[in-house]
């Protein structure tokens, strides 16, 4: 499905990303680690298609299509989604307008029937028991004075609602207290399927515990430089990123 | 300032024979008038109220005269509606009144409502103090021109205690004619004591002339009076729209004013009120939102003259292209004016590298126990919004439109009419770039 070879991304002119590969097949679900500042949103902003950010090489193929070619609201519409790190702040745009804005501008683009409001709301209703999203935090402007909790189920409730094929969630678990972190598992967990595939960038292991990956990379200084299957995860658990990743040390962090 | 008779503009607007009324006061304030214009001229940048808006352009350009113009040009009167506006309406074309356009029958109770020209054929003496002004500034270049050649406008008076439900719609159109116009309008507002009105003020265009329009106003709350009053400026692209409105409050009046300001080439309105009475308030809100090559300049002067006054302003402008924005929101708390509360808020969008809006509160308090506030912003679109929303499948221009939309709509938020609100958030969007 995803394929990244030798990426190479500046941002604002310095080298961020330096060589990072990562294939993703349908049905996976990849959990990526690594130090603070090592690149991990960067990638994520990479692949969604934010500006600024400056591919000077490598490729990245998705369904065996260019995807560094698309616009950021066409890679929606092939089904990529990013659950932001820090969910923007929209005042005076509504949440579930926004939310079915997108929902019909990605269908519109796709080809399919947009939904009118009486159906949009039906799926909302569906895709609400599961994440426990108040009514109430449907109605105000899009992350508006939620907290920190609210505004991250809420990415999982748009992604629940979006059904992307595959979702990149930048430290969804973080700042969530235990019966967030289940929920939000959950919400990944009922979405898990042959045809979808997760990138979950993380700092934590308990995440892991309720979405068991497939694969667990680490990546430091730009670079994927450690593959394994859950165990690595905890074993950085345990040991941290030092002497991960052959020979050279980490100190990405600065 | 310089040379004003060899301005093609004032000459030429000076070639129009002064009217006349058979009442010397009123021609005598004509003709003085129209002296203090010849003398004057226009006002140049180094005149502090116009120092962002620039009249050389138009200065070189001539208007005829209405009278020239032989026919009435056609205006559509289906055109004319306006949704949630269902009163009494008045409507002028190139300043002149059409009696065919306009509803006049079935006047509410209390509701006087008639052309100036028709009032002043009448009983003239109570719109004695408000024609016979004098303008002494040369920045009041306008205003004079006006006093001098306007004949016609609306006179609406609320007798005391009566309340206006159905909103009064006030409609000025421009239309194309066979040269360049210029038309000047005057209107005379009055409600009694503890009258209740809501206005509907409107500027629209029938085909794209230029022309050159002057508007002034005076608006007299009595003691407890309230005005709800809505402008909608969607004059001809090509025009150039000079307005000037003046607000008096009694004790107690409440005055609140909603302004879109979407059309015109050149577009200058002067909000001026004074708060006279003990616990009079006024609240504007507005948005003005210049594309393409327009100049839209929105002044406002507050004056707060007596205790406990309160005045609250929230202004949106969102410039897009090689469009300008002015804004200057004067406010002054006098002395005695105590316990008043000012407050003056002025956000603005480019949404283009072209596009410039150059924004000035100025707040002057002499009172005490005064509670005030004021502020400013000159921003673009927030990146990460955009993003966020383009990330969620919703196209460049969409979200630019959505956030834009965003930006703007605190301002109409608190106008009571929600269909008249949802039209005017309509217009708005489709005024938007792109979509
Ligand atoms: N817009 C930007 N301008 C300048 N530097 C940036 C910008 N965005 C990211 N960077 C830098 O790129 C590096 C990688 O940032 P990134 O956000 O990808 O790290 P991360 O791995 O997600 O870290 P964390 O675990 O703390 O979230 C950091 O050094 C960061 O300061
Ligand atoms: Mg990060």
């Amino acid at each position: 499905m995803l394929k990244i070879e030798n990426l190479h991304a500046r941002v604002e002119g310095k080298e961020i990303l330096k060589g990072l590969s990562l294939t993703v097949n349908a049905g996976e679900v990849h959990a990526i680690m690594g130090p603070n500042g090592a690149g991990k949103s960067t990638l994520g902003h990479v692949l969604s298609g934010r500006e600024g950010y400056e591919v000077t090489a490598g490729s990245v193929s998705y369904h065996g299509n260019d995807l560094l070619a698309l616009e950021p609201e066409a890679r929606a519409a092939a089904g990529v989604f990013l659950a932001f790190q820090y969910p923007v702040e929209i005042p005076g745009v509504n949440n579930t307008y926004f939310l079915r804005a997108a929902l019909n501008a990605q269908r519109k683009r796709r080809g399919e029937k947009e939904l009118d409001s009486m159906q949009f709301l039906k799926l909302v209703r569906e895709k609400i028991k599961v994440m426990q999203i108040s009514d109430e935090l449907l109605h105000r402007a899009v992350n508006t004075g939620f907290s920190g909790g609210e505004k991250k189920r809420n990415e999982i409730f748009q992604m629940a609602v979006l059904e992307p094929q595959l979702a990149i969630l930048d430290e969804t678990d973080s700042g969530l207290d235990i019966d967030a972190l289940k929920q939000v598992a959950q919400g990944v967990n009922l979405l898990r399927s042959p045809q979808r595939a997760f990138l979950m960038i993380t700092h934590y292991q308990r995440l892991l515990d309720y979405v068991v990956p497939d694969f667990v990379h680490v990546l430091a200084d730009g670079r994927i430089v450690e593959s394994g299957d859950k165990s690595l995860a905890l074993k950085l658990e345990e040991h941290g990123y030092s002497g991960i990743g052959a020979s050279q040390p980490t100190g990405a962090a600065a | 300032m310089s040379q004003p008779a060899t301005l093609p503009l004032v000459s030429s607007l000076l070639d129009a024979p002064l009217p006349s009324s058979g009442m010397t006061w009123l021609d005598t304030a004509r003709r003085e008038n129209r002296e203090a214009f010849a003398a004057g001229g226009l006002p140049d940048t180094r005149v502090e109220a116009w120092k962002y808006t620039a009249l050389r352009a138009l200065g070189q350009r001539r208007f005829g005269h209405v009278d020239d113009v032989a026919q009435r040009p056609a205006v559509d009167a289906p055109t004319l509606a306006l949704p949630g506006v269902d009163g009494p309406r008045l409507v002028f074309v190139n300043g002149v009144f059409c009696a065919d356009l306009s509803v006049l029958d079935r006047l509410p109770e209390g509701l006087t409502l008639q052309p100036l020209s028709q009032a002043l054929r009448g009983d003239p003496e109570p719109l004695r103090f408000a024609l016979s002004r004098h303008y002494r500034e040369v920045g009041d270049a306008f205003a004079r021109i006006n006093a001098a050649y306007a004949t016609d406008g609306v006179v609406l008076r609320v007798a005391a205690h009566a309340k206006i439900v159905a909103p009064v719609q006030l409609v000025f159109v421009g239309a194309a004619a066979e040269t360049d116009l210029a038309w000047h309008v005057r209107n005379v507002i009055a409600l009694g004591e503890g009258a209740e009105l809501s206005l509907v003020e409107q500027y629209m265009a029938a085909g794209e002339q230029a022309q050159l329009a002057t508007l002034v106003s005076d608006i007299e709350l009595g003691e407890g009076a309230r005005l709800q009053h809505v402008v909608l400026q969607n004059a001809a692209i090509g025009s150039s729209l000079i307005r000037r409105s003046s607000v008096r409050l009694q004790a107690r009046a409440h005055a609140t004013v909603h302004a879109l300001e979407l059309g015109g080439a050149l577009v200058r309105h002067d909000l001026q009120a004074d708060l006279v009475g003990d616990a009079s308030r006024l609240d504007t809100r507005g948005i003005f939102m210049p594309h393409g090559r327009q100049h839209i300049d929105t002044q406002l002067a507050i004056r707060h003259q007596a205790l406990h006054t309160v005045s609250s302003s929230n202004w949106r402008g969102v410039a897009n292209d090689r469009a300008r924005g002015v804004f200057r929101g004067a406010i002054v708390v006098a002395p005695g004016a105590d316990g008043s509360d000012a407050s003056l808020s002025n956000k603005n969008l480019l949404l283009s590298p072209a596009a410039e809006i150059d924004t000035k509160p100025e707040l002057e308090i002499h009172a005490d126990e005064v509670k005030a506030a004021h502020g400013a912003t000159v921003g673009q679109l927030d990146e990460r919004s955009l993003f966020y929303l383009r990330s969620r499948g919703i196209p460049q221009a969409d979200a630019r439109a959505l956030l834009t939309a965003a930006f703007c709509r605190a301002v109409l938020d608190d106008l009571p009419n929600e269909v008249l609100r949802d039209h005017l958030s309509a217009m708005l969007i489709a005024q938007l770039p792109n979509t």
